[in-house]
């Protein structure tokens, strides 16, 4: 992500044309895919045994800390795919980059299915810890937007004949949509809210004991690593099935014409 | 590239003004935007009658268990440090609701300034320990949960350095 917001400066806008050549994705992104399954799997999974069996239970919350360990590395996966979304959009405005196109139509499924869960394990640890399964606090409701925003996005780029048109029209939702992130980060600062305020800062030690932090930085690396792959497998296949339809169009066409011809 | 400059421009300039007006919006339903009041707050204007959500912690002591009139209730006080409510609530009480613990009621404040609550809801505060730390801090006398939210986490002692270590002279 990094990567890609450093190259979005106008002056490096040539560079970016070098990764549009779809021949040069797939093959750097196969290479580069094994490196994100199998460690992703293995740390996950490492992170989440460690998590339910192996870390300590909280003083008052009891075993519904575990739930933490899944809910936190999606909340932040729901925020940074749909930063992802963000840029993909904005590459795809100024530059007019296809692959970011591509990229954009399949991250919103996944972010979409991230943020789900992340709403689903959040209320059912809110009805044991809190009382309730759901409440409009400003953090929940901002969230609750968050979905929406990745389900209009899915539902937008799909709308249109012209996929170009979609494209654009859902990279347009997309970047309004931004202005939602920092609203979910801060809500929790700015306003009186029932969820509780971050626990990890770039300031400050961190509030969670540090026999509960490790097993949580595992797991949201390895889901981290797991969004990634589950992406860029999906672009891959979204490149292949355009490389694909243009075949099939190329050999009716001639086809067409010969038919025409005789 | 003076298009894509009239692009990337258009879109920055579209930002700035998109920012801007949501960060006038948020700022002038702030009000709107609090999931609950604090008891200063419901000090300084009268919201009798209206319904409303009061959050604060619950406070040392105050906490009566009124179970006389057939169904379970319960009376305590909210505070925020300087102002405290009392609050009569009948009705089944999260696993988390104990004095100390920051609560938010919803209900309504009757002319006599008794808050009156349907629901209650504990809220959980960012701090996560097991219970041996939560133990440790206890016994050696740096925090007492009656009272309020736990010491800053730099300052815990892992259970370990608890047993093996010296007391602190």
């Amino acid at each position: 992500m990094d990567t890609r917001s450093s190259a979005a400066s106008p002056r490096s806008g040539h560079v970016l044309h070098r990764f549009a050549n779809p021949g040069q994705f797939l093959r750097l992104s196969g290479r580069v895919l094994p490196w994100l399954y199998w460690p992703g799997i293995l740390l996950t999974a490492g992170a989440l045994i460690w998590g339910v069996f192996f870390a300590p239970s909280d003083w008052q919350q009891g075993d519904t800390v575990r739930i933490m360990y899944v809910h936190v590395p999606f909340a932040w996966l729901a925020s940074a795919g749909y930063f992802s979304l963000a840029v993909c959009s904005f590459i795809s405005l100024v530059w007019r980059h296809p692959l970011a196109d591509l990229a954009a139509v399949e991250l919103g499924p996944v972010g979409a299915a991230f943020t789900a869960v992340c709403l689903a394990t959040g209320s059912l640890w809110g009805k044991p810890t809190w009382g309730a399964w759901w409440v409009w606090d400003a953090r929940l409701t901002s969230v609750f937007v968050l979905l929406l925003l990745y389900l209009g996005h899915i539902a937008l780029v799909r709308a249109f004949d012209d996929p170009t048109r979609g494209y654009r029209a859902g990279a347009i939702l997309a970047l309004v949509g931004v202005i939602n992130l920092p609203i979910i980060k801060f809500s929790v600062d700015w306003w009186n809210t029932l969820h509780q305020p971050a626990s990890i800062g770039l300031t400050g030690a961190p509030t969670i004991a540090p026999s509960m932090l490790w097993p949580l930085l595992f797991s949201a690396i390895g889901f981290t690593l797991l969004f990634a792959a589950i992406v860029v497998t999906r672009t891959r296949a979204a490149v292949m099935e355009r490389r694909i339809r243009g075949l099939l169009m190329a050999k009716a066409s001639s086809a067409s014409e010969q038919e025409a011809l005789s | 590239m003076t298009r894509k400059h009239k692009r990337l421009v258009l879109i920055l300039a579209c930002g700035l003004g998109l920012g801007s007006a949501a960060a006038l919006t948020l700022t002038a339903f702030s009000d709107n935007l609090v999931y609950f009041v604090s008891p200063t707050d419901l000090a300084k204007s009268d919201h009798t009658g209206r319904q409303l959500r009061l959050g604060g912690l619950v406070e040392q002591g105050t906490v009566e268990r009124t179970s006389a009139t057939g169904s379970a209730g319960v009376r305590f006080k909210v505070t925020d440090g300087s102002a405290d409510v009392p609050v009569v609530y009948k009705g089944i009480l999260p696993d988390l609701f104990r004095e100390g613990q920051g609560v938010i009621v919803l209900g309504t404040r009757e002319p006599d300034g008794v808050f009156r609550a349907s629901e209650v809801l504990a809220k959980h505060d960012e701090t996560y320990m097991p219970k041996e730390v939560a133990d440790a801090l206890k016994k050696s006398g740096r925090w007492n949960p009656g009272a309020g939210p736990p010491p800053p986490a730099s300052t815990w002692n892992e259970p370990v350095k608890q047993v093996t270590g010296q007391p602190p002279g």
